[in-house]
């Protein structure tokens, strides 16, 4: 018993002096704040993008969108049970995929254009061929423990998850079994964006923690901390070197990956709304932040000002998505629609 | 589960995060003024092929609606 405190006492030590050097190097590289250095960057001025569609189909609240990588359909899940993929560019429903839980709480679309796959409180993530002659469930991926909040293809033969049970997982589509699991957060996780290169991935969670992983060998490599509540929604810089995530706190912030530490912070004394969802434009220089306040608001992400705002949801905006080719910006909302800007 | 469990998972857990530590601690770190340089420098080079902040024009907008034309 002696034995065993004396190792947990050299043990905390360790751990507190480990965070304690962190921090310093951390400060040590911090030199100026971004916001400082992006002062000589031309403003972007007001961004006023227009409605141009409003997508309607579902019958409950919409939870969750995904663009497919052809810029052109799109995928959106709502809890009245069903899936449906549109083509944005005439508004058509193509595809109705119903689900065997409504309870949905994430969608993707693989890049093949093959696929999706779907997942809620039923804790299973479902993957169905959608170029059958009717939606045909693939897989069902069973073994976390809490609700998928997330998924997203690397291909049509891997996927990764997010769970409520605090982990993420990556499965082969093939045998249906997982291949890595990531532990490492205390806290349910919420949302995961894979980096451009595909090696790596980040996700954000309950704990108010946003962390890097190792895509294959299942290791955290990078923590990022300050956010003081639920981190609803995660997302890369298009260059892979940064990342944005936001906040039932009510903020955004971006993290720096190669200077480990937050960069900037995205808030307004006016937004008293968490943040559910985010995307960027394809320069990465402006973000889409989709709010409980039923708005979708826009972030210069260099110079942290509010630039604009999407008004005309009837309810909180769920998820917000911009397609591959930058050409719009589509918010889903609790009011049970998708509207298309640009 | 007896308390002999309960401290060797928690010493367990103890090990575990010392290791996760050591692996974040061992970094290497770019100053923030280089990573605020670099990321602005992106986001220059590519603006003018960033459709939501040049604009689009109506004849090229995928999801603008087609109204028909009267001729008068």
């Amino acid at each position: 018993m002696a034995a065993e405190k004396a190792e947990m006492d050299a043990l905390k030590k360790e751990c507190d002096g480990l965070r304690a050097q962190i921090e310093a190097a951390r400060k040590a590289v911090n030199d100026g704040s971004m916001s400082a250095a992006s002062s000589g960057v031309a403003s972007v001025g007001r961004v006023q993008l227009k409605l141009r569609k409003t997508l309607k189909g579902h019958l409950a609240k919409i939870y969750a969108m995904h663009w497919s990588a052809d810029s052109r359909q799109m995928v959106s899940a709502s809890q009245d049970g069903k899936l449906l993929i549109w083509d944005c560019f005439t508004g058509n429903k193509l595809i109705a995929v119903p689900l065997k839980s409504a309870w949905v709480m994430s969608v993707a679309f693989a890049p093949s254009g093959n696929l999706v796959a779907s997942g809620g409180l039923d804790n299973i993530c479902t993957v169905y061929n959608i170029k059958a002659a009717s939606p045909k469930t693939l897989r069902e991926l069973d073994a976390h423990t809490g609700y998928l909040s997330c998924c997203r293809f690397l291909s049509d033969t891997e996927i990764l998850t997010a769970s409520g049970d605090t982990t993420c997982c990556l499965w082969d589509l093939e045998t249906g079994k997982q291949k890595v699991i990531f532990t490492n957060h205390i806290g349910d996780c919420m949302s995961l964006a894979l980096s451009p290169d595909t090696n790596t991935f980040i996700s954000g969670a309950c704990d108010s923690l946003a962390k890097l992983w190792d895509l294959r060998e299942g290791a955290c490599k990078q923590t990022f901390s300050g956010h003081t509540s639920d981190i609803n929604a995660i997302s890369f810089f298009p260059n892979g070197n940064a990342i944005i995530t936001g906040s039932d706190d009510c903020q955004c912030k971006m993290y720096d990956l190669r200077a480990d530490q937050e960069v900037i912070c995205y808030q307004d004394t006016s937004l008293n709304a968490g943040v559910t969802s985010l995307a960027l434009s394809s320069s990465g220089r402006l973000i889409f932040a989709g709010y409980d306040d039923f708005n979708c608001h826009i972030w210069d992400s260099l110079k942290g000002e509010k630039v604009g705002v999407l008004s005309g949801h009837d309810n909180r905006v769920s998820c917000t998505g911009v397609p591959a080719d930058g050409m719009g910006v589509c918010t889903g909302s609790w009011d049970s629609f998708l509207k298309l800007w640009n | 589960m007896s308390s002999k469990m309960q401290s060797s998972s928690s010493i367990v857990q103890a090990r575990r995060t010392v290791q996760q530590l050591r692996i974040e601690a061992s970094i290497e770190r770019i100053k923030v003024s280089k990573a605020s340089s670099e990321l602005m420098r992106y986001c220059g080079e590519h603006a003018k092929n960033d459709p939501l902040l040049m604009g689009i024009p109506a004849s090229e907008n995928p999801f603008k609606d087609k109204k028909p034309c009267t001729v008068l």
